[in-house]
């Protein structure tokens, strides 16, 4: 499997990563070996076998519906770089 | 040329619960910014969800009132996008397997007919937090208190065809999480919210049209509106020879128009993956008998049995139980009222309700509880007062004089049925109006009226209407 330069593009977009034209090449390289790697597993025979959703054949724990934590906001927002009246300040999302 | 809409919703419907979907924080409402956002909420790197499992059993409870297959096992994926007030960069969904499968409801529509509509899926995710996109130095505001807040996000059909029917199909959905108790409905507090997908198609034509998604509305009225506005923008499109463009539309309540947000170039592309944070969901039978034995009486049934045992109309019926609390209500006042169920239909529906809104009361806090209400039934179909006085009592019970017995003796109220007092009451007002006699001998029936209002007043409202009638014929007859 070979991924193009578009998909390189479009991959690093979704991920919000910032690459250079010369990385492309690189980088396609590196990505369509992953997938060879991966597509081999097309190889094995599955008929009659239950797609996992994890590796482990457990069903989740759930917990009670009860209000354990407290407010840490203090303490959360002194690692923040921007806070004010109680919010995290964040560029501009919207014009 | 006639056009055909074809209309789908996706409800947003957030799940009263005390903690969050995956975290033990508060979901209360209103509380100051970030005050309520843990560190699972924030995504802070190493902490793990746990399910919370009044979350589990409130989809649960959502699935059986639709007649779904809940799933033995579903399973939790990552929906991944980027926005800030998604602190981990994906929002945990349920992708291929919801909790919630096929199901239907039934919705009433203005002529009294009864369409069904499909439900799709319905499946548990976790809310994100709010954007303030007020001026902060040029700076966007972020609170995460609504962050990890349990959604059920209901998936409808294609089934609607008209903005009518989607608003029946909305408030069908909105009574029934709120009988559920699994949801408050508060639509200003955004606790039920609603996306709306429309496309229009020529009638006839087996294919639908390109369809375009409006986001968020978040009232009755603007759901209406922002959908009428779709259908009427499509069809100009496609008349003017244009195509319509599959894309996600903002609507604008105060110019009455839907608007471009993104279109299907910019549509996201979320990369759903199982989360392996965590494991699948499994629900077993005793815990789906367990809430299938805690499900109330829905709706529905609950409007076919008021028609059936109180024999309300269609639309009585429809009124009483479109909340659980004003079912209850009514139902206690017909058992103190000795089943007397259209009298206190009328009570319940006309008076009570005029004083309600007038005051911005819910049902819960009346201060005319049913027992007393049920109890003037009682004493207007004894004949004890008449339905005007009744009026009166009404008023004085609302403003805390107490039960309507004590009410009508301290005001003396009790309706006159001695037939001399009225007999009298009559000669002094045929005496007083010797010209409106002569009138009425000679023919002018209409005059009646003025004689009982005069009687009446004479007797302060409170002869028996019936028997001043009766007397009041006798008497003028020539």
């Amino acid at each position: 499997m070979s991924l193009s330069k578009q998909d390189v593009e479009k991959i690093a977009h979704l991920a919000r990563l910032q690459i250079t034209g010369e990385q492309i090449p690189g980088f396609a390289a590196q990505l369509s070996s992953i997938l060879t790697f991966v597509e081999q597993m097309n190889g094995a025979e599955t008929t009659g076998v239950e797609a996992m959703a994890h590796p482990f054949d457990t069903p989740t724990r759930m917990r009670e519906d009860i209000v354990t934590e407290i407010n840490e906001r203090e303490a959360m927002q002194s690692i923040a770089p921007a806070v004010e009246a109680g919010l995290y300040l964040v560029p501009k999302v919207i014009e | 040329m006639s056009w055909e809409p074809v209309i789908g919703l996706e409800i947003h419907a957030q799940l009263q619960t005390k903690s969050k979907i995956f975290s033990g924080a508060s979901t209360a409402f209103g509380s100051e910014p970030n005050t309520q956002a843990c560190i699972i909420d924030l995504g802070m790197p190493g902490v793990l969800p746990v399910l919370n499992r009044e979350a589990v059993r409130m989809a649960i409870a959502f699935g059986l009132a639709i007649g779904a297959r809940v799933a033995p096992r579903s399973i939790f994926a990552r929906k991944n996008y980027f926005y800030p007030d998604l602190p981990k960069g994906y929002q945990i969904s349920q992708y291929e397997i919801p909790i919630v499968g096929k199901g239907s409801v039934r919705i009433l529509l203005d002529d009294g007919t009864v369409k069904e509509i499909g439900v799709t899926r319905a499946h548990l995710e976790e809310d994100a937090g709010k954007s303030l996109h007020e001026d902060f130095h040029g700076m966007s505001g972020i609170d995460l208190n609504r962050a990890g807040t349990p959604l059920l996000e209901i998936v409808s059909e294609p089934d609607m065809r008209s903005a009518k029917e989607a608003i029946a199909y909305m408030k069908t959905i909105h009574a029934l999480v709120r009988y559920l108790r699994i949801c408050d409905g508060n639509m200003q507090e955004g606790s039920f919210r609603c996306d709306a997908n429309v496309s229009v198609r020529r009638r006839g034509d087996p294919i639908f049209g390109t369809r375009c998604e409006i986001k968020n509305v978040n009232s009755f009225r603007f759901v209406e509106r922002a959908i009428n506005f779709e259908i009427e923008r499509q069809i100009d499109v496609i008349e003017s020879g244009g195509r319509v463009d599959q894309e996600t539309r903002l609507y604008d309540p105060d110019g009455n128009e839907t608007r471009t947000m993104r279109s299907k170039e910019e549509a996201n592309d979320y990369r759903y993956f199982p989360d392996p944070d965590l494991l699948p969901v499994v629900v077993d039978d005793a815990l789906v008998a367990a809430v299938r034995e805690s499900l109330p009486e829905l709706p529905e049934a609950r409007r076919e049995r008021f028609m059936a045992q109180y024999a309300l109309s269609a639309y009585d019926a429809g009124v009483l139980t479109a909340g659980r609390e004003l079912a209850d209500y009514y139902e206690s006042t017909v058992a103190a009222a000795n089943g007397e169920g259209k009298l206190a239909a009328n009570w319940v529906m006309g008076d009570l309700a005029a004083f309600l809104n007038r005051e911005g009361r819910e049902i819960t806090d009346s201060p005319v509880t049913p027992a007393m209400l049920g109890a003037l039934v009682n004493r207007i179909a004894d004949q004890t007062i008449s339905g005007t006085i009744a009026k009166k009592v009404f008023e004085l019970m609302w403003n805390g004089e107490g039960d309507p017995d004590a009410v009508i003796a301290r005001h003396g109220l009790k309706q006159v049925t001695d037939t001399g007092a009225i007999e009298k009451a009559i000669a002094e007002v045929m005496a007083a109006n010797p010209q409106q006699l002569a009138q009425y001998r000679s023919g002018k029936d209409k005059l009646f009226g003025f004689f009982v209002g005069q009687v009446m007043r004479k007797m302060q409202g409170k002869a028996s209407p019936e028997q001043l009638n009766a007397l009041l014929r006798d008497k003028l007859a020539p």
